[in-house]
């Protein structure tokens, strides 16, 4: 059903590394560490600033894949992945898209399911890869059969 | 603990155990992360797709898991970090999370990580390696 969409890549989108961004998502997830949202603590540190906590790239703007036309409700989250070069620096622009890895179907308990494997990629402006996140999205045949529609 | 390098393999990072999961964590993430599927934070929303109740993002639990992490950044940084969503997590649900030691090696620590429900049973699982920065 997607088949035609692996291979295909979003197009290069600038994000900045927002300070009140990384603020407010660290409160999100409980880490208001102080090398997250302390300006002086981020100076003394090994970075000589503040960075994010890794699962922010969540937040990024990765552009749109035209062949991929997903529906807002019903698909599960399977599997997360990031890799990182090195932890994203508060106040930084990082170029990120996105890219289809693989699609597949399998059958099981509740019928044909497919499998969308999504990476996204974080660069620098100099194009040195930042971090990776590769997602596991897994689609139900009731929201497969809606998509056929 | 104040430093990584003590830990031992086998042994475990000091666990966190989360006060009990409320609606306004799950729309405070949803603003943080933009994530505003509403199965998340509207309870007919989740009705219409079959679930009981609201369920927390995956997201927000791998988000929570990661802070086990955070005090050592000063020694090592997370380089990887995968996960497998293995269950829901409800409202007033109590998580804990949780990080062992598996492998250590020069520049890398590797450890097994999860965060499981009050009935014990894992929501998510999966592994994080610490890259150890060089020394200097």
């Amino acid at each position: 059903m997607l088949t035609h969409a692996i291979g295909k890549r979003s197009n290069k989108v600038k994000n900045l590394v927002e300070r009140g961004a990384v603020k407010k998502f660290a409160e999100a997830i409980g880490d208001l560490h102080p090398i997250f949202v302390c300006e002086e603590t981020g100076k003394q540190s090994r970075f000589k600033q503040n960075i994010a906590p890794p699962t922010f790239p969540r937040v990024f703007d990765y552009g749109i894949i035209e062949e991929l036309n997903l529906p807002e409700k019903g698909l599960i989250h399977g599997e997360q992945i990031y890799h990182y070069e090195r932890p994203l620096h508060v106040g930084e622009d990082v170029h990120c898209y996105c890219e289809v890895k693989n699609y597949y179907e399998r059958r099981g308990k509740s019928g044909e399911m497919g499998f969308l494997l999504l990476k996204r990629y974080g660069e620098d402006l100099e194009g040195n890869l930042l971090f990776t996140e590769e997602q596991v999205v897994i689609i139900t045949e009731t929201v497969r059969r809606e998509m056929m529609v | 603990m104040t430093t990584i390098n003590e830990l031992k393999i086998g042994e475990c990072l000091d666990e966190i155990t989360l006060s009990p999961v409320t609606r306004l964590d799950l729309i405070k993430y949803a603003g943080a992360s933009g994530d505003y599927n509403p199965i998340h934070t509207i309870d007919e929303e989740a009705e219409k797709a079959g679930l009981p109740g609201v369920i927390a993002h995956g997201m927000w639990t791998m988000g929570n898991l990661a802070k086990l992490f955070t005090p050592f950044y000063e020694e090592a940084f997370i380089e990887d970090y995968s996960i497998r969503f293995k269950g829901m997590v409800f409202l007033n649900d109590v998580i804990t999370l949780q990080a062992e030691l598996r492998d250590s090696g020069e520049e890398k620590m590797n450890f097994k990580v999860k965060a499981s429900n009050q009935e014990g049973q894992q929501v998510i699982k999966g592994s994080v390696v610490l890259r150890r920065w060089p020394q200097s």
